[in-house]
């Protein structure tokens, strides 16, 4: 009799399991669906191509989708050369002493303020204080302190994996600590940075709490880092809310969903080839 | 090897961004301005820049949301040229340089399949008040009312309190939309809803009230018996000169007003100074 | 060489401070543009005033700190069980098909912006909820429902690490002692993993705090003090995120003073965390 209630338990258990991965598969898939299934038939050519036109009725998003490239950019450009330099820092010149681990909790801390904070700051400090108006620049810098600790944490990640016997060869050989760190170290851990990189790229595209209030919502193609910008994502928040052009904003939300997919995809393999499998 | 192959493909992908940003970055800022302001003038604002910007290929005007109050304060820190409002000017920002450049009437929205047709305004500042909870207190099914309101610190909001609520303040329990599209979204798939919007937002998935037998079109609005009418507004520093000036009289144009009245607006023709 | 050296050296250092400095700037900005406002009102009133009216100079936050408490609770009611059970089904029963399916899935669900969570919930629950449960749809119910699903990728990932972590001989043991499976997970491994599920689930909580667009879409940004879960209310983060734009002065202090009460929140729930997360040998 004990046996049977235990075995009933189990399958009690297994049957909710089973429930629960599925519902989370069909949640997901009922959202792509919706999504794609509404916007994938706007997508063609012109769109990706062409500007807004008739308030956002008409035309595509090109604007948005340069907008969402350079602000990703400006950010991934100011945060690698920190995020890379911090991994170096943590794992190459210090062992475990005070200072790593305050640079540590600092990072982990970094990566748990929400994006609204993020814009907060990002419009008193840089829109503000330092008088760059609502532009690419703000909006970037922000972005670039929000995916600071993804790239410290992957960069970190790649670093270890590296054998320590590779820095053995290179100091025996009369190598200096930096020259180790350039020749013997960084090249090999390249992949593992650069899927950090990628992975921020993902994240990046999904914000839009601190861009509202950073880079602005114009609509108009940028012609300087100092222009104000409309990513794709605020774009697609803007055409659901306003309701001008519920088309249009499928179009958008299924374009930000494929790029999203492409990058995870890619990313994900990168993760695997070159970080998982480095015994 | 594949480390190679990696350092190749990342210093690429790092001189092509850096070419990208050099070109976007380089472009010397044409002349430029900045237009920010009400969420409610900012569509029409677009458009009236696409229009111009048409007309003026070398020119650059960038439409900003933010809000009226956001816009007002822009302009007076210079962050922006132009403002725009779809509020009146309040005491302290009557030193700014304000031109009416349509007027909108605000439009008392439920849903289609809600049997009320005509509020009067007493009633309406009532069931926002919070006072008439049920819906069968205005003669219809025995349902909650819910409200639907703009957030604080929009032009709509305030030209609402003004125009319909005078002192009272609107309930607590009202949802709150940041957008006038969001609230025509909220009462168009409620039937219980009730919300305030631009006219120029109405479409056929909601109803509009009448206010005491008086319907908000063109005729009651410029004869003044639809009384919810509140001014779109660009507001400056001071008497606008250069590309402000050329974008302003552009705007209050035959074509340009044109466009505006195609799109619900109520056209006006003349200006108002300080 | 060694003087070239030693500057690389301090370089570095002060690279690797920048993630520091940055949390000290933002710490110090958003209490500078905040606290004066907190104190101008006075703490009391800001933390358990209930009324938010800024145009007549009220700033309460209580009914937006027990949103954000309401809307978290909701989300780690869905977001625990059906984290942990994923989290088991991937580690323990991984019938190859089905582990293929679901975890590209799961980071699927990780990677959507928020404002496409947003906009379905908007599309799908909220009338869902309207119809069958009542009131108008926008609730706190919704919230949570979208935002459960938000933070699963959060508490699987995490928890799973940690299952995955335990060594071998626990099960084995557990098996060897006539345990069925089940029990094996439900009263060895997963008391085993504690300490990273309660990690996971205190991150999930963060995230669940910190979240904005989608909670502005979802929940109707009532300013009442919600007394259901079928009442709309507004977070901490979308009172700011809602009102930030059309703020000046007072106003906008106060939605700083927001900001500084969430900011705090959320270091102490990270803490929290990093705390748990070494002291497991992390």
């Amino acid at each position: 009799m004990f046996r049977r209630t235990r075995y009933l338990t189990q399958a009690i258990a297994k049957v909710l399991i089973w429930i629960a991965a599925l519902s989370t598969i069909a949640v997901m898939v009922l959202i792509l669906v919706q999504i794609l299934g509404e916007g994938l038939p706007i997508l063609h050519l012109r769109f990706f191509l062409e500007s807004p036109r008739e308030m956002g009725r008409e035309g595509g998003i090109l604007p948005t989708i340069i907008g969402t490239l350079v602000l990703t950019a400006v950010a991934i450009l100011f945060a690698t050369p920190l995020g890379v330099g911090t991994a170096i820092f943590l794992r190459e010149y210090t062992r475990e002493s005070r200072i790593g681990h305050i640079i540590r909790f600092g990072t982990d801390c970094l990566a748990g303020v929400p994006s609204i904070i993020f814009g907060l700051f990002g419009f008193v400090f840089f829109v503000i204080y330092l008088n760059m108006g609502w532009s690419i620049l703000s909006g970037g810098l922000t972005l670039a302190a929000m995916i600071l600790p993804t790239i410290i944490s992957t960069a970190e990640e790649a670093i270890k994996t590296i054998p320590y016997s590779f820095r053995e060869v290179s100091y025996s050989l009369g190598g200096t600590r930096w020259q180790t760190v350039t020749r013997a170290i960084l090249p090999n851990a390249l992949p593992g940075i650069f899927t950090g990189i990628i992975l921020s790229v993902g994240r990046s595209i999904g914000e839009t709490a601190a861009i509202i209030l950073t880079a602005g919502s114009s609509l108009v193609m940028p012609t300087s880092l100092f222009s104000p910008i409309r990513t794709m994502s605020i774009h697609f928040y803007i055409l659901a809310r306003e309701g001008i052009s519920m088309d249009m904003a499928y179009g958008t939300g299924a374009a930000l969903i494929l790029l999203v997919l492409l990058i995870n995809t890619v990313a994900g393999w990168l993760l695997n080839r070159y970080i998982r499998h480095r015994a | 090897m594949k480390a190679d192959l990696m350092k190749i493909y990342l210093s690429w992908f790092f001189s092509i961004l850096l070419i990208f940003l050099q070109i976007v970055g380089c472009q010397r800022s044409k002349a430029g301005i900045t237009v920010a302001g009400s969420t409610s003038v900012q569509p029409f604002g677009e458009l009236l820049a696409d229009e111009y910007m048409r007309h003026h290929p070398e020119s650059h005007i960038y439409v900003q949301g933010g809000g009226s109050t956001a816009g007002i304060e822009a302009v007076k820190s210079h962050a922006a040229k132009i403002g725009m409002s779809s509020r009146s000017l309040l005491p302290d920002e009557k030193n700014l340089y304000a031109v009416t450049i349509a007027k909108d009437a605000i439009a008392i929205i439920v849903h289609p399949k809600n049997p009320i047709n005509d509020l009067s305004l007493t009633r309406i500042k009532q069931v926002f008040s919070g006072k008439t909870r049920s819906w069968n207190e205005l003669g219809g099914p025995a349902h909650p009312i819910i409200l639907v309101s703009r957030e604080e610190g929009s032009g709509t909001r305030e030209s609402f309190q003004k125009f319909v609520m005078d002192r009272e303040e609107i309930s607590l329990e009202s949802l709150v939309q940041d957008s006038n599209g969001a609230i025509r979204q909220v009462v168009s798939n409620d039937p219980n809803a009730i919300g305030y919007i631009s006219l120029g937002l109405v479409n056929e998935k909601v109803k509009v009230l009448k206010i005491s037998g008086v319907e908000p079109n063109v005729t009651d609005i410029e004869n003044g018996t639809y009384t919810l009418v509140r001014p779109f507004l660009f507001v400056f520093n001071d008497e606008p000169e250069g590309e402000a000036k050329s974008f302003l009289e552009f705007v209050l144009s035959q074509p340009a007003q044109y466009l505006l009245s195609k799109e619900g607006l109520v056209p006006v023709l003349k200006r108002s100074g300080k | 060489m060694e003087i070239q050296e030693k500057i690389i050296e301090k370089i570095l250092l002060l690279v690797a401070l920048s993630s520091i400095m940055i949390l000290g700037l933002i710490t110090f900005f958003i209490f500078e543009e905040g606290l004066p406002l907190m104190w101008k009102i006075g703490l009391r009133a800001f933390i358990l005033g209930e009324r938010w009216v800024p145009s007549q100079g009220s700033f309460g936050i209580l009914p937006m700190i027990a949103c954000s408490f309401w809307v978290t609770i909701g989300a780690l009611a869905l977001g625990i069980p059906l984290g942990l059970a994923c989290a088991i089904f991937l580690c323990e029963w991984t019938p190859p098909l089905a582990a293929m399916v679901l975890r590209p899935a799961i980071q699927l669900l990780a990677a959507i912006p928020s404002v496409i969570y947003g906009f379905w919930g908007l599309i799908v629950l909220v009338p869902l909820v309207r119809n069958y449960l009542g009131g108008p749809g926008l609730s706190i119910l919704s919230g949570s429902l979208i935002l459960g699903f938000m933070i699963l990728p959060t508490i699987i990932s995490i928890s799973e690490d940690s299952l995955n972590a335990l060594p071998p001989s626990y099960k084995q043991g557990a098996l060897a002692l006539g345990a069925t499976h089940w029990q094996t997970i439900w009263r060895v491994l997963i008391p085993a993993a504690r300490s990273g599920i309660v990690t996971s689930i205190i991150l999930g909580m963060g995230r669940a705090i910190g979240e904005t667009m989608a909670m502005i879409m979802i929940l109707g940004n009532a300013v009442k003090m919600p007394t259901s879960f079928l009442d709309s209310a507004r977070t901490l983060t979308t009172n700011i995120g809602i009102e930030m734009g059309y703020a000046s002065g007072d106003h906008r202090h106060a939605l700083f003073a927001t900001g500084v009460v969430l900011f705090i929140i959320i270091m102490l729930l990270n803490s929290l965390a990093i705390f748990l997360s070494r002291r497991r040998g992390g």
